[in-house]
């Protein structure tokens, strides 16, 4: 009997003294992560554009570390969203239509015969892209434009276009090859049906 | 000549080689086309500049396009005849898109244009010699088309060991260097002798493969013959050994370390047909519009090498060489390793365009379908670079860029030897040029979306101050109306909520960042109302100033917020309330007179302004007169001001630095007093002298006198001014200080420069003659005041340069307000150049004789004037380029760079300012003579021959001048 | 005029393909073969056809339902080097059904599984060998005996290899012996020395039969390497560190141990330094790596047949260093052009 006893209290024992070893462990060597909403907005584009119903792409990071879904912003695209499934470890969805569709890189251009000054535009920029000033000519600093719209809804006389960032030969780039088997005929019709119903 | 020792490097392959076919016709030399295609960026980097309009007649070798910054060259027209447009066409490009290209039809009269051969080069600056070679258009002609004299500049990093001319041409197919060496040997000499000139290296090395024995006979023999010390390497064939770093590599034995350029291990590399290029451009003055081009393939019934002008279409070409239109499936430009198929022959050869080779279906079959991979490792036995390819195909494929990466992705120089064996036909060249344009762009765009995070956020702050400032000003408004009840109160709820510290403090900080914001802005408007005033835009003036006013009674709320909030927490904030509710007012007091004396120094320009107009006006004068003290008494108390706020915002150094500025006021009060004393002496004096009255000799002593203690406190003033900047430890805020205060001397010093000149002027019109305004002390002290002026600026200039050569890492912010600063200077300066002219033409005008202004300061002054405008504006653009092209982060590398190009740009400033001295001078000269000429007209014949050698002198020395500007802008824009 | 828009290099070795590889491989593997049909009779051709048609048929069903492309795949001799590889290792007489199943379970789970060609991380065919080896010991151990040492004193004949292979032999006892290997294991007490001059399988003929044996694949891995299909790196680390280990062992122990010439000499010496280690999915891709990779094997071939379960250890040598190849990989990246150190491992972020 003294023997069982002994046994289960040297077993106490010991399970005392690892799961102290263990807790201090885990408070000692604790390992600050970058917290989860710097994560998400890392992976956001920071169009600033609001069209996932957020007042920028920080305060969506946060909506989404709070459990909101990640198929919202248009900008991003499906990159985003994969992006955003890998590092959240969830089920990567298609991007909700509701807010908008993915479009190609576009910037907006301010026709300047046509801009007034009203310096709407100015206000309405996320991102400070609009150079202008009261009853003078407006126009858009192309590189620093994210290409988020909002600029086009306050025009009083629409003079805002947004168009698209076409390919130059500069900017050009490779494709990626596509694969073992590619240039043979119908060779892998499977692979492509899935692609397309997936 | 001697032989060279020869190294191996890893890998290599040994395609079949095919040269043969295109070296059994002599070189060929096709016909005009109808059109020529001239793409604007057929050179890495900036596409250059059209110089010419749609429909100019442009000669033979006439420049068509300049360079548009650092990396950049010129195009010429490679035949006379007139430009059809500019528009865009396709491009020789793997993309197969189109770009922005000058299209020239040929008259057929192949009209050169005056060539201007740099015989010269020996003796002139070899910056001047690489400014001439860019302007020749010259690049590198091996493949990449890399600006030579970038190349060159470069090179003078480090002391060259090896200069490397590459003959070696190792891609299968092409003979073009082969056939430019048989056939241009002594120009290729020639041409590495003057690069040989420009670079010094103790090695001058040609490598060349064993495949063109022909080629190495003449070489041979030439060399020989001028018993020449460059060496002949003959390395065997084994592809890539043309490639830059292999090739120095088998020559040097040395590894060119990753992502490092050759100059940096002391080895510059140049293509044969860039020598060849360099020769023409420097002894023929021809620039870059030909080169040899191998036609060779199946397709064609006459493949070989011909000398074709650029942007000669390739259809053209495949004309001249007979192609067969249905043996031909594959168009290449560049060799069958690394070229490029074309989609079209309607793309224009170009710089870099060696090869094109027309190929049939026979001859180079479609690729096989990709296959597995089975890691058989013959890619990474053939690789050059000594890379696992078949891990970078594993990674590149699962986009697993960062281990691509880890992988040395980056030192793959796309050779093509790892495709080329494979036996599973992957194309892997293809797979490793996505990966890297993939992490290239992930990259860019990381840049973009976190520089689009940093403006919103800065957005957001700016927005938030605002609307804290709306509310301070709502409750500063609020309190004003129910100022009593509560300041009956203020104490009580202090003492009864002594735990509200907390909050409290977090409130005050909070206000300190407005403050701290409100400051600024402050700061960036006052300096916007100075440039105004200095440009004297009344309406920006008026505009600014009550901006100015605005944003300082938000500051003075606010800082009145914080100092109640400080004093409402005294138990949590001991430190700050001791220090912070004293500045404050002050501050604001100060800022106060800052702005009156702003205001007060607005009037009285516009007052000056209506003086000029109605200069008979003596109710006017008064005003000016009354205002004028005003305005000094203004800026005293502005001084004083100033000096107080000190101790306490500079709390590390409170002791010296207390006494010293309390040492300082009294200086400065002194020197108030003492000017003021001047300046009744003026008044009297001036009085005199329109009274005519006797005293005016005793009332002249009285005003020496004054001056002259006025002088010494500000000499005395000034001292220890220079002592106090020492001591301050923390120079930022102290800098900003000092820098104001240099500011007001500045105005001071500025007011007193005017105010002695308009003495002047009033002398003059009360028709004293010149002898007696001489006599007068006025132009002894214009030029008194004047030279101190000079000096407070140079001062200040310095001062602003000093914090933005000295913090580079907040480099952004500093440049611009630096940049700004600068502009000021400049600003100044061309006031002073305008003033110095003005007063000359005014002396002219008074009928004064030449010799008479001669001996007045004036024109040297103007001169001097003129000196510092230039160089003000040299410095300028230097610093103003850097933010452009280098974003916040790399401003370090544009400081190294700037660093490295310092040398030849000083040269070049100095250069400008002398050059535009000698332009001035020749003016001055011309209007001397041209007045000696009215005078006495009996000496026309002589003077005019003078004026004309004159004028002919002044012409060239512009001429130079514009050139010289020209090389600084390019050099300046290049960064 | 439709021109074809491709990247470069735009030509390509002519005539080396991957099948032409595995062609090369399965060509080099006829001296040894040879050999053996003239040591141990038809059975190891038989062996062939049966792996050969096992191999394709179950490559072409799962490609089949992989959906993938059946002709494609099947040209590129894969399936049939694993086969003959398979085919050669494999007792003569086994029974049919330990090469069917050993083939089905390289092609199929080995291989095929894992995404065919090029993703597998073991090598087919040892993967497929030692299933057949831990489940059937005991036809997996009957090896035929030179035909002047055996009862029956020849060869079989090819009717009894059929029968044998297809149904039961029951003189089949009369015309097999143990291997060298299998002899100097089963030693037991008896030293070196005893064991050379009274086990059979340990005299004259028998050692020089897998003397034989080893030469014929030493002259097909030796052409390999000439063809540039191999480097030298594997095989002679292989057998550089067998012979090493060997050699040490016997210097310190000869009375137990045998000599490093008999270690080279016997078992699957050779075939598993040349054509087995050699697999270059499976294996290290840099040549350090190689050498590495090879050395492991060798040492683990000396190990297992000294103080292992089984006589050979090429197999089990060959799929634990199978596992260890990526890692090893990582660290024997070579030191690339322009670079003073090589890099190791993935530290991302930390280049030189």
């Amino acid at each position: 009997m003294f023997t069982v006893l002994l046994a289960i209290g040297i077993l106490v024992l010991l399970s005392l003294i690892f799961g102290a070893i263990l807790g201090y462990a885990n408070v000692r060597f604790h390992v600050e992560g970058d917290p989860i909403v710097d994560q998400i907005d890392a992976l956001l584009p920071q169009t600033q554009c609001g069209q996932c119903g957020h007042p920028g792409c920080r305060p969506y990071a946060e909506a989404i570390a709070n459990g909101e879904a990640i198929n919202h912003c248009p900008p991003g695209g499906q990159a985003t969203i994969q992006a955003l499934a890998d590092l959240l470890d969830v089920e990567a969805v298609p991007l909700d239509g509701d807010h908008g569709a993915e479009s190609a890189k576009r910037v907006a251009v301010i026709r300047e015969d046509e801009c007034i000054g009203c310096t709407k535009c100015i206000q309405a920029c996320p991102v400070d892209a609009i150079l202008g000033a009261a009853k003078q000519m407006h126009t858009v600093i192309a590189d620093e434009c994210t290409g988020c719209d909002l600029c086009v809804e306050p025009c009083p006389v629409d003079c805002i276009d947004m168009v698209e960032v076409g390919v130059t030969a500069k900017t050009w780039s490779w494709d990626k090859p596509q694969g073992i088997a590619a240039t043979s005929l119908n060779i892998i019709a499977t692979d492509r049906q899935a692609e397309v119903t997936h | 000549m001697q032989t060279a020792n020869i190294f191996s490097f890893h890998g290599g392959i040994h395609p079949p080689e095919n040269k043969a076919q295109s070296l059994q016709l002599p070189l060929g030399k096709p016909s005009l086309p109808s059109e020529l295609i001239l793409p604007l960026g057929q050179h890495i980097g900036q596409s250059s500049r059209p110089l010419v309009k749609v429909g100019d007649k442009v000669l033979k070798g006439e420049t068509i396009a300049i360079n548009n910054g650092f990396l950049s060259s010129f195009l010429h027209a490679p035949t006379s005849g007139t430009i059809a447009a500019i528009e865009e066409r396709l491009i020789a490009h793997p993309s197969g898109l189109s770009d922005l290209c000058i299209i020239l039809t040929p008259d057929g009269n192949e009209t050169w244009t005056t060539l201007e051969p740099l015989s010269n080069w020996q003796d002139i600056s070899k910056t001047d010699v690489l400014a001439y070679l860019s302007e020749m258009g010259i690049i590198g002609m091996g493949g990449a088309g890399f600006p030579t004299q970038v190349k060159l500049q470069g090179a003078h990093k480090n002391p060259l060991t090896h200069f490397i001319i590459n003959a070696a041409e190792c891609e299968p197919y092409i003979t073009a260097d082969d056939m430019l060496i048989r056939e241009k040997t002594l120009e290729l000499v020639l041409g590495i002798e003057i690069l040989q000139h420009l670079v010094e290296a103790d090695n001058v090395v040609i490598g060349i493969e064993d495949n063109k024995p022909t080629a190495i006979a003449a070489l041979k023999s030439l060399l020989i013959k001028r018993n020449s010390k460059i060496q002949l390497a003959v390395v065997p064939t084994k592809y890539p050994s043309g490639g830059e770093k292999q090739l120095i590599q088998l020559l040097t034995g040395k590894e060119v370390p990753s992502g490092q350029y050759p100059a940096d291990i002391g080895i510059l590399c140049q293509n044969v047909g860039t020598c060849v290029a360099v020769h023409d451009a420097i002894t023929l003055g021809k620039p870059l519009i030909s080169r040899f081009t191998t036609l060779t393939g199946d397709a064609l019934k006459n493949p070989q090498n011909v000398e074709v002008l650029l942007g000669t279409p390739v259809a053209h070409l495949l004309d001249y060489a007979d192609s067969e239109k249905k043996k031909l499936s594959r168009l290449i430009m560049g060799g069958p390793m690394m070229g490029y198929t074309l989609d079209s022959a309607a793309v224009p050869i170009v710089k870099t365009s060696n090869c094109i080779l027309a190929a049939s279906k026979k001859e180079l079959p479609a690729p096989a379908p990709e296959q597995a991979c089975i890691r058989c490792g013959m890619c990474e036995q053939a690789c050059p670079a000594s890379l696992l390819p078949q891990q970078l195909l594993w990674f590149s494929k699962s986009q697993e860029f960062e281990k691509a990466e880890h992988h040395n992705l980056f030192d793959c120089i796309e050779c093509g030897a790892c495709s080329y064996v494979c036996p599973s036909s992957i194309p892997l060249v293809q797979y490793y040029r996505h990966s890297k344009s993939s992490i290239r762009e992930a990259r860019e765009a990381n840049v973009k979306s976190d520089l689009a995070k940093q403006r919103f956020e800065a957005r957001k702050a700016r927005q938030d101050a605002e609307a804290a400032e709306k509310e301070a000003k709502r409750l500063a408004r609020q309190k004003a109306t129910s100022s009593k009840a509560t300041d009956a109160k203020k104490a009580a709820p202090a003492k009864v909520a002594p735990t509200a510290a907390a909050p409290i403090s977090d409130e005050s900080k909070k206000l300190k960042v407005d403050i701290a914001i409100g400051k600024s802005k402050l700061k960036k408007l006052q300096k916007l109302l100075l440039e105004a005033q200095e440009n004297e835009h009344i309406e920006e003036i008026n505009n600014l100033q009550l901006q100015v006013t605005d944003q300082e009674k938000t500051l003075a709320a606010l800082e009145e917020q914080l100092a109640k909030t400080a004093a409402e927490a005294p138990v949590a904030a001991t430190a700050t309330t001791t220090a912070k509710p004293s500045p404050a007012p002050v501050s604001d007091e100060l800022k106060k007179a800052k702005v009156d004396v702003a205001l007060i120094g607005v009037k009285l320009k516009k007052l000056q302004k209506q003086l000029a107009d109605t200069p008979d006006d003596q109710e006017l004068k008064d005003k000016i007169t009354a205002f004028e003290v005003d305005l000094k008494a203004a800026q005293d108390t502005v001084s004083k001001l100033s000096e107080s706020p000190q101790p306490s915002s500079n709390a590390a150094t409170p002791e010296p630095k207390a006494a010293i500025s309390d040492e300082l006021k009294k200086l400065k009060i002194d020197a108030a007093i003492a000017k003021a004393a001047v300046k009744k002496v003026e008044k009297a004096l001036k009085k005199a002298e329109e009274i005519q009255a006797p005293e005016i000799e005793s009332i002249r002593q009285q005003l020496q006198e004054a001056q002259q203690r006025a002088d010494e406190l500000e000499k005395a003033l000034a001292n220890p001014q220079d002592a106090s900047q020492k001591t301050e430890a923390a120079p930022n805020s102290a800098d900003a200080d000092a820098a104001k205060k240099r500011k007001i001397d500045l105005a001071i010093a500025k007011a007193g420069v005017k105010k002695a000149e308009k003495n002047i002027q009033l002398l003059k019109e009360q028709g004293k003659d010149e002898s007696e305004i001489e006599a007068s002390e006025w132009p002894k002290k214009l030029i008194e005041a004047q030279e101190k002026l000079a000096t407070l600026e140079k001062e200040q200039a310095t001062e602003q340069t000093v914090p933005a050569a000295a913090a580079p890492v907040s480099a952004a912010n500093v440049d611009a307000d630096a940049a700004k600063k600068r502009k000021i200077d400049l600003a100044i300066a061309k006031a002073g150049v305008k003033k110095a002219e003005k007063n000359i033409q005014l002396l002219k005008e008074q009928g004064k004789d030449e010799s008479e202004i001669e001996a007045s300061e004036w024109p040297k002054k103007l001169i001097e004037a003129q000196e510092k405008l230039t160089a003000l504006e040299a410095e300028e653009s230097t610093p103003a380029a850097a933010p452009v092209s280098a974003p916040v982060g790399k401003t370090t590398d544009a400081v190294t760079k700037s660093e490295a190009k310092a040398e030849p740009e000083m040269d070049l400033a100095n250069q400008i300012k002398k050059e535009k001295i000698a332009v001035a001078l020749a003016k001055a000269q011309i209007n001397k003579l041209n007045k000696r000429l009215e005078s006495t007209p009996e000496e026309a014949d002589s003077i005019k021959q003078e004026i004309a050698s004159t004028e002919q002198r002044l012409h060239s020395a512009e001429a130079l001048l514009e050139k010289l500007i020209h090389s600084q802008t390019n050099m300046q824009e290049n960064r | 005029m439709a021109l074809l828009r491709i990247t470069s290099p735009h030509t390509q070795r002519a005539g080396r393909r991957t099948s032409w590889v595995m062609q090369m491989v399965i060509l080099a593997t006829i001296p040894g073969i040879v050999v053996q049909t003239w040591l141990f009779g038809w059975g190891t051709l038989i062996n062939l056809m049966i792996a050969c048609i096992t191999a394709l048929l179950s490559e072409a069903a799962i490609l089949a339902i992989r959906r993938r492309a059946v002709g494609f795949f099947l040209k590129d001799y894969s399936a049939l080097l694993t086969a003959v590889l398979l085919g050669v290792a494999l007792p003569p007489i086994v029974p049919w059904w330990v090469t069917v199943t050993a083939v089905a379970f390289a092609i199929i789970f080995a291989k095929q599984l894992y995404g065919g060609l090029g993703n597998n991380p073991f090598n087919p065919a040892m993967v497929g060998y030692a299933i057949v080896l831990v489940s059937f010991p005991v036809p997996m151990s009957q090896w035929l005996g030179v035909q002047d040492m055996v009862t029956a004193g020849e060869t079989v004949s090819f009717m009894q290899s059929l029968q044998a292979i297809f149904h039961h032999l029951p003189v089949i006892d009369s015309y097999t012996m143990a291997t060298p290997l299998d002899g100097f294991k089963h030693k037991d007490l008896l030293d070196t020395q005893a064991a050379f001059s009274s086990i059979a399988a340990l005299q004259g003929p028998s050692l020089n039969s897998w003397l034989w044996v080893n030469l014929a694949y030493l002259v097909g891995g030796l052409a390999l390497i000439w063809l540039r299909i191999i480097t030298w790196h594997t095989p002679v680390a292989l057998l550089g560190a067998l012979l090493v280990m060997s050699g040490a062992f016997h210097l310190f122990d000869a009375s137990n141990t045998a000599t490093p010439f008999f270690h080279l000499t016997t078992g699957a010496a050779m075939f598993g330094a040349f054509f087995i280690a050699t697999d270059p999915v499976s294996s290290c891709t840099s040549n350090r790596g190689k050498l590495i990779y090879g050395a492991g094997i060798g040492i683990l071939i000396y190990i297992i047949r000294s103080w292992g379960g089984y006589p050979d250890g090429v197999a089990f040598g060959v799929l634990l260093m199978n596992f260890a190849a990526p890692l090893i990989d990582y660290y024997t990246q070579p030191r690339t052009y322009g670079h003073k150190k090589a890099k190791t491992g993935l530290k991302i972020g930390d280049d030189n």
